[in-house]
């Protein structure tokens, strides 16, 4: 059984000129243990998918799909105070801004302890042992300062490695990870991306990773699906979308691409696709 | 001049920066070295690549080349001449060889000026050309980056990402520049966009001869864009050479690592990183 499976998701914001669709009718799904990256542009809706799913959208949106299940058990239909059983538990969610992400006025380990106590059940001491452990385990340096340390102290990859931590405390089955490197140096987002991979393969759970970076798809992903302006382009494993891309949208972006250029000119997206209505 | 020592345009000599970071009540200001004597020159109508992680100082050294901040200490040539920003503010000459470009073009725009007013200011505050003539040349450098003359007369939230750098490009142009300091101009781009404005960029660079001073973080583009490339880190250069030696056999350990950490696209990597996993699998389940 597939650990998310989504048919036909559509999300409608309304607007002050009317409705507006972020997400056009996208299939998707993920299997236990597997990575799958969405990779779009900015506008592909590849965030707000996910945010559904997370029912983390504003009221202004409106979200249908004919199928949108977790483990077998149906997201849309649920009670909320069901959902909220899954989310951030069994499903959790890291996001692009490590340093917005935290609270500035209090302390990694009181933020950590705290989804610790919530979530999980645990008392104080449990709290703080298992804090020490996951921040030992997501590889952060002198983990018992750190503990006490505030956001504005430590660098972005060490803000991402607590956001990690925190995601990872509940051991879920399910973590999305919406653009978890843009915002880190190439060194920095090679250790994050390591450190990913290492805590899926050790804890086996499915991994969604959002991303517009073809290099970070080819180097994490074992199923891909682009998508552009809230509509999917193409699904593919990670091999076949590189070596033979089907969609004239995947074709244009990687060879957009500036490693692949063999001329004195890039070729543009435009030149290869013309979507409708563009400027 | 045809002395080859002598066609550099711009040139660093030992450039450091300090910044002095104020202390508190009981600890005393502390001086942090951002650069630590850089030297480097480019030739008319080449590119010179800086390459660093955040913290690197690529940006001060930026900030220096296009004049908006003096070096602590060391010399800065422009066309032979050295310049010091500290003893004579640079006068309209001196802008008008070098513009700068800066990384995230929805911060750079005034989002109350129109377009055309945003491109004619550096006339009014550098030249005396008229208001009709300025005019025209604006919608003609719109033109010239792929905008229409019609767009001078819209706010810049009217227009995407790309087109707000293309704007920011136009702007850096109305002087007719010979050097232009790009800051990230693509970092903040959707990949499409990204080869747009390289493309942009590298005809403007045959059509006025432009000198590019460009500085990235990510090495593919610099791969692309590049004829020389510096890579700094920690305020030093570890490592200075034309693109292709770089690129073909870097030497020192951190240009290495910068390497080792950018995510490859190559069939063959994914290849062997798919089956990695596969065999880790199977050998998990048995």
């Amino acid at each position: 059984m597939a650990q998310l499976n989504i048919r036909n998701l559509t999300v409608k914001f309304a607007t002050a000129t009317g409705s507006f669709t972020a997400v056009d009718g996208i299939d998707l799904h993920v299997d236990p243990g597997e990575v799958l990256a969405i990779v779009g542009e900015s506008g592909s809706g590849k965030s707000v998918s996910m945010l559904a799913v997370m029912g983390l959208l504003p009221d202004t949106a409106t979200v249908t799909a004919d199928e949108m299940t977790y483990a077998g058990r149906d997201l849309l239909r649920m009670s909320r105070s069901e959902r909220r059983k899954l989310i951030g538990r069994e499903i959790t969610m890291i996001f692009q801004e490590p340093i917005a992400s935290l609270n500035p006025s209090f302390t990694a380990g009181f933020q950590i302890e705290e989804v610790l106590r919530l979530n999980m059940g645990m008392s104080r001491k449990q709290a703080r042992a298992r804090a020490l452990e996951l921040f030992t385990a997501v590889g952060i340096p002198q983990p018992e300062q750190k503990l006490k340390s505030y956001p504005h102290q430590m660098s972005g990859g060490q803000s991402q490695r607590v956001m990690i931590a925190m995601a990872i405390a509940s051991n879920p089955r399910l973590l999305i990870a919406d653009e978890p490197t843009t915002a880190l140096d190439v060194t920095i987002q090679k250790q994050i991306l390591d450190l990913l991979m290492k805590l899926q393969e050790d804890y086996g759970m499915a991994l969604i990773l959002i991303t517009h970076d073809m290099g970070v798809v080819a180097e994490t992903a074992d199923r891909v699906t682009v998508q552009y302006k809230g509509k999917k382009m193409e699904e593919a494993d990670v091999l076949s979308l590189f070596e033979s891309p089907k969609s004239a949208y995947t074709r244009a972006l990687l060879s957009a691409l500036p490693e692949h250029a063999t001329g004195e000119r890039l070729p543009t997206v435009s030149e290869f696709f013309l979507p409708e209505g563009s400027e | 001049m045809s002395d080859a020592k002598d066609t550099a345009i711009v040139e660093g000599r030992a450039l450091v920066q300090d910044y002095s970071m104020p202390g508190s009540l009981f600890t005393g200001s502390k001086q942090v070295r951002a650069l630590k004597g850089i030297d480097f020159r480019v030739a008319q109508g080449k590119t010179l690549a800086i390459v660093g992680e955040s913290g690197s100082g690529k940006s001060t050294l930026a900030r220096i080349i296009a004049l908006i901040d003096a070096p602590s200490e060391g010399e800065l040539l422009i066309d032979g001449q050295p310049i010091d920003i500290t003893r004579r503010r640079p006068g309209p000459e001196m802008r008008s060889k070098v513009q700068m470009v800066f990384q995230n073009p929805y911060g750079s725009l005034n989002p109350r000026q129109k377009i055309g007013d945003v491109l004619t200011e550096p006339l009014v505050i550098n030249t005396r050309v008229p208001a009709a003539e300025r005019r025209e040349r604006a919608e003609a450098m719109l033109q010239k980056v792929g905008l229409q003359p019609e767009h001078s007369n819209r706010y810049p939230h009217m227009f995407s990402g790309g087109q707000r750098q293309r704007i920011a490009i136009a702007r850096a142009l109305m002087l007719n520049p010979r050097i232009l300091v790009l800051d990230e101009p693509v970092s903040a781009l959707d990949l499409s966009v990204q080869a747009q404005v390289l493309n942009l960029l590298a005809d403007l660079q045959d059509e006025f001869e432009l000198t590019y001073i460009f500085v990235s973080h990510d090495l593919s583009v610099v791969r692309y864009i590049a004829d020389d490339v510096m890579v700094l880190s920690k305020g030093e250069a570890v490592e200075q050479g034309s693109r292709e030696a770089l690129f073909a056999d870097p030497q020192h350990p951190y240009t290495k690592a910068l390497f080792a950490a950018t995510p490859v696209t190559d069939l063959d990597a994914i290849r062997a990183r798919v089956q990695r996993r596969k065999e880790a699998r199977e050998g998990q389940t048995v």
